[in-house]
């Protein structure tokens, strides 16, 4: 699974860069989505419960990713999409707590629990949004 | 397009007898256009001599600050235009997240670290956040984007017809980094130099000098030449001498640099001109 063909050229934000610098030196699951939502990295403690390396999967549109890991609340129920929480926090600017079920590209689902913040940069310019989270069975 | 350097040093001012080939003064570079506009890159030490050269015939001068950093607005004060009764000086710079760039600068050009307010100068000062999409400045177009570096820090792309220049002064592209360069959507800086003509860059470290400086918001020259490479530039001017390094040591550094780049590169010396 990897759409790296379809990968946007240009550079990211500077703010994402170093974001993505710190997280990969973190003991912590953390997925990174630019302005547009897409899926631009997550980090090695991330792939357990994702289920794949993110060379293996690449950048993802959101649709892309909200299909491939079909967030469902604890009883099982498929969250709406204005209900993921990093959903929330890129379209609402506010932080989001929520505990869920995520279908890793291994086909497994896993119960986790996820803060999401919404990233500002310069001006209040919203560049995109982060989700730390974590095994929450 | 016209670029001319008028300080070339890193940090600190470090005017002396080993000093003299690649120049003691901080960072400050003249871009002139083809119809003789002008844009002022930094306002360290270096824009004492330029000011006292441009004479009393100037008309708007606009001045690009990449950060607040002492050793790049140090000569403002001292900046000739400032101080005559009918000019007009445009000031851009990074604002922080809570304050213009108005506010920031206000802090050094007052008491007890300057003895004249901004207030008082002669000229009439305006002072603009840098812009956060491309702008027109008279010909040329400018572009800032924030670059790593300790500080709210933007580098800038100035084009004029079909030419560019790409000024970096102070950026540290590899700063966490597992492997550098990485790719170009993952590299600070990447989009601003990208084809330039020409790239001026911060090359303050030798690689064994930047081991112990990670986080100080510096290049290494090796991280330099990569950079260089990735964004395929056409020339690559090196900028930013550390204080510390004499006439000698630069020689010594530049020539394994030049033996090592894919791209043409020289050493940026105080007093030297391009024609791109």
């Amino acid at each position: 699974m990897s759409d790296h063909q379809d990968t946007p050229a240009g550079q990211l934000p500077i703010e994402l860069i170093l974001l993505r610098q710190v997280a990969s030196y973190l003991d912590l699951p953390v997925f990174l989505i630019d302005a547009e939502g897409r899926l631009v990295y997550f980090n090695e403690p991330a792939e357990p419960l994702l289920g794949l390396r993110f060379d293996e999967v690449g950048e993802l549109s959101m649709v892309d990713w909200l299909a491939a890991f079909r967030p469902a609340d604890v009883d099982g129920d498929a969250l709406a999409t204005d209900h993921v929480p990093l959903v929330v926090a890129l379209r609402e600017a506010r932080a989001s707590h929520a505990r869920l079920t995520i279908s890793g590209l291994d086909g497994v689902r896993r119960a986790i629990a996820t803060t999401s913040i919404p990233i500002r940069g310069q001006g209040g310019l919203l560049l995109g949004a982060v989700a730390l989270f974590w095994s929450a069975p | 397009m016209k670029v001319a350097l008028w300080g070339t040093r890193g940090s600190l001012p470090s005017a002396g007898p080993d000093t003299v080939r690649y120049g003691g003064n901080t960072a400050c570079v003249e871009v002139r256009a083809d119809d003789g506009s002008l844009l002022v890159l930094d306002a360290g030490s270096g824009i004492r001599r330029l000011g006292g050269a441009l004479g009393a015939v100037e008309g708007r001068v606009d001045i690009l600050l990449t950060h607040l950093h002492m050793d790049h607005i140090q000569g403002l004060g001292f900046f000739a235009p400032l101080f005559r009764g009918s000019g007009e000086v445009h000031v851009w710079g990074p604002p922080s997240i809570k304050a213009d760039v108005r506010s920031r600068l206000g802090r050094y050009l007052s008491p007890p670290l300057f003895p004249v307010r901004v207030r008082d100068l002669g000229s009439r000062l305006v002072v603009h956040d840098a812009p956060e999409r491309p702008t027109p400045i008279g010909p040329f177009v400018v572009e800032a984007a924030l670059v790593v570096h300790p500080g709210p820090t933007i580098g800038y792309r100035i084009s004029a017809g079909s030419r560019s220049v790409a000024y970096l002064p102070d950026h540290e592209p590899a700063l966490g980094a597992r492997a550098f360069p990485a790719s170009r959507r993952w590299t600070s800086g990447h989009d601003l130099a990208a084809g330039v003509d020409l790239l001026i860059h911060d090359a303050q470290y030798t690689a064994g000098e930047y081991e112990s400086r990670v986080g100080w918001g510096h290049s290494s020259v090796d991280h330099v030449l990569a950079f260089a490479e990735l964004a395929s530039v056409g020339r690559l001017v090196t900028f930013h001498h550390d204080p510390g390094h004499d006439d000698d040591a630069l020689d010594a550094l530049h020539q394994t640099m030049i033996a090592r780049s894919g791209v043409p590169v020289e050493p940026g010396r105080e007093g030297m001109s391009l024609t791109l």
